[in-house]
């Protein structure tokens, strides 16, 4: 697997590193369900058989987050974004 | 039919003509009182003992793929129970004494070799910490015995001791541990709950699990309707896929981990042998293949096959404890969807959903945990309570806190 950086171009996976699911949005701690909403938020996950959006990082290139759209079945990669430009919107 | 050295002798001299198929093939009814969706290890274990335990003769296993494609033939074939959390110690527990039984319970050869389980440490807070895993096991009854490093030299003489960053200074040695053939293991479960009146579907894939007030009804599939009374979940790392047709959401993310064997070799390494400073276990089996792996792909994937960072990183892994086996060749290597939870430790339990159970959670650790696991699931479906040894496996842990995370590393699954 080979992954587009939008500031280094195309390099090897092993220079990246994983997190997961991109626009996980973190609750309001003031919420009246802050604990059922925080549960999902650190514990549940769509783990989606497809495109999917998921955050990674070049920790051994420019470090820069970023999110990357890729197929879960296939491994085939769409596109990638600094994560700073594409998560201010709410995740779609 | 029942196997025995007479049955052997009788195929011998007829020529092997009159063998015949080890389970049936048969249509699927239009209801059943249990159906169960996945047809692996623990889908057939299930089965097996809701037959064999609670008398229950109406099931049905449902395997999209072929019995034996799934995990349950892709995996290191590693048996043991040196766990430290006390929620997992009892069931891994319960789990190996099946596994100590089970040919004689099945009538099957799943080849049970309980030839041992070495963890090796490499520095003195390593050493402190296996012990510490050691006393635990000790005061649940589960054998474990803390080795120095000429003991560990005398068992395996071949590896680096030596080695400048990681010297081997002893390990944590579980001798009822070992490994068992997966092939077989799936066989066996499959012949045994076949004979006691299971359907088991094989090219039958669960679509859509029907709810209707609040209850399970039946499954959609590939070849119609089913109706059940009650339904379980086993589909390992297509968990969230089929558990997401009830709108089940889960604390569960799909990884690809990838499992190598070398060509034949003169036996070399005795036990099951693991790294401590990395992630790395290995052992041979019976025809002389090194059989090993290490860690994760560390992104989700639902393709059954991984990329080459994780294999050079196993193979240095390999190295860096058996320098001599460089020059040794790999037959294959493959990969296998964990259904990795967010504390590294199973589910088994029921769900929100009347007449719906969850069994999942597995990470590395489903093969070894396959007799146990279908005990303790046939348990819930058939009496609608916990197992005893699984009490503390429940869904709802991550919301009262009461994980069991035996890695530490908190809610990200690929680090277990």
């Amino acid at each position: 697997m080979r992954i587009p950086c939008p500031f280094c171009g195309e390099r090897d996976l092993q220079e990246y590193s994983f997190l997961g699911e991109a626009g996980l949005k973190r609750p309001d701690p003031k919420a009246d369900d802050a604990q059922q909403q925080f549960h999902d938020y650190v514990h549940i996950r769509k783990n989606k058989a497809g495109l999917t959006n998921e955050l990674w990082q070049h920790i051994h290139g420019c470090r820069s987050w970023i999110v990357v759209r890729r197929d879960t079945l296939t491994h085939e990669i769409f596109s990638s974004e600094f994560a700073s430009d594409t998560l201010k919107e709410p995740a779609k | 039919m029942k196997y025995s050295v007479f049955s052997l002798i009788h195929q011998a001299i007829r020529g092997q003509k009159d063998w015949t198929p080890v389970w049936r093939d048969p249509e699927p009814k239009e209801e059943y009182d249990i159906v169960l969706i996945g047809g692996g290890g623990h889908g057939l274990a299930t089965a097996y003992y809701l037959a064999k335990e609670h008398g229950l003769k109406n099931i049905a296993v449902l395997e999209k793929g072929y019995i034996g494609g799934g995990s349950v033939g892709r995996n290191t074939t590693i048996v043991r129970s040196n766990y430290q959390e006390p929620g997992n110690i009892p069931f891994y527990e319960l789990s190996l004494k099946l596994w100590e039984g089970l040919e004689q319970d099945l009538n099957y050869n799943v080849m049970m070799s309980q030839r041992g389980v070495l963890n090796l440490y490499h520095s003195d807070s390593q050493r402190d910490e296996y012990a510490r895993r050691g006393n635990a096991m000790a005061m649940h009854g589960v054998d474990g015995e803390l080795l120095n490093r000429d003991q560990v030299r005398e068992m395996v003489p071949f590896l680096d001791f030596e080695n400048g960053r990681f010297p081997i200074q002893g390990g944590l040695l579980q001798r009822r541990g070992g490994t068992a053939r997966h092939d077989a293991v799936a066989w066996g479960f499959a012949r045994g709950a076949d004979s006691r009146g299971v359907d088991i579907l094989q090219n039958t894939e669960a679509k859509q699990i029907r709810v209707e007030n609040g209850k399970a009804v039946g499954v959609e599939t590939n070849r119609g309707f089913i109706k059940a009374k009650k339904i379980g979940i086993v589909a390992a790392g297509n968990t969230t896929r089929v558990a997401e047709t009830a709108g089940l959401r889960l604390p569960i993310e799909s990884y690809v981990l990838q499992a190598f064997v070398s060509e034949a070799n003169k036996p070399l390494v005795p036990c099951v042998v693991t790294f401590g400073a990395g992630h790395f276990y290995i052992s041979q089996s019976d025809k002389g293949g090194l059989v090993f792996g290490a860690s994760l792909d560390y992104y989700t994937s639902y393709a059954a096959r991984g990329n080459l960072p994780a294999v050079e990183d196993t193979i240095e892994e390999a190295i860096a404890i058996m320098p001599g086996i460089s020059r040794i060749r790999l037959l294959r290597h493959w990969g296998g969807i964990m259904d990795m939870s967010m504390d590294g430790s199973p589910i088994i339990d029921k769900t929100d959903i009347d007449g719906l159970y969850l069994n999942c959670g597995w990470c590395y650790g489903g093969f070894k945990a396959t007799p146990g696991s279908g005990f303790c699931f046939a348990h819930l479906i058939a009496k609608d309570e916990m197992h005893p040894a699984a009490k503390a496996l429940r869904l709802k842990r991550f919301e009262t806190g009461h994980v069991i995370d035996e890695a530490g590393t908190g809610a990200q699954p690929n680090l277990h």
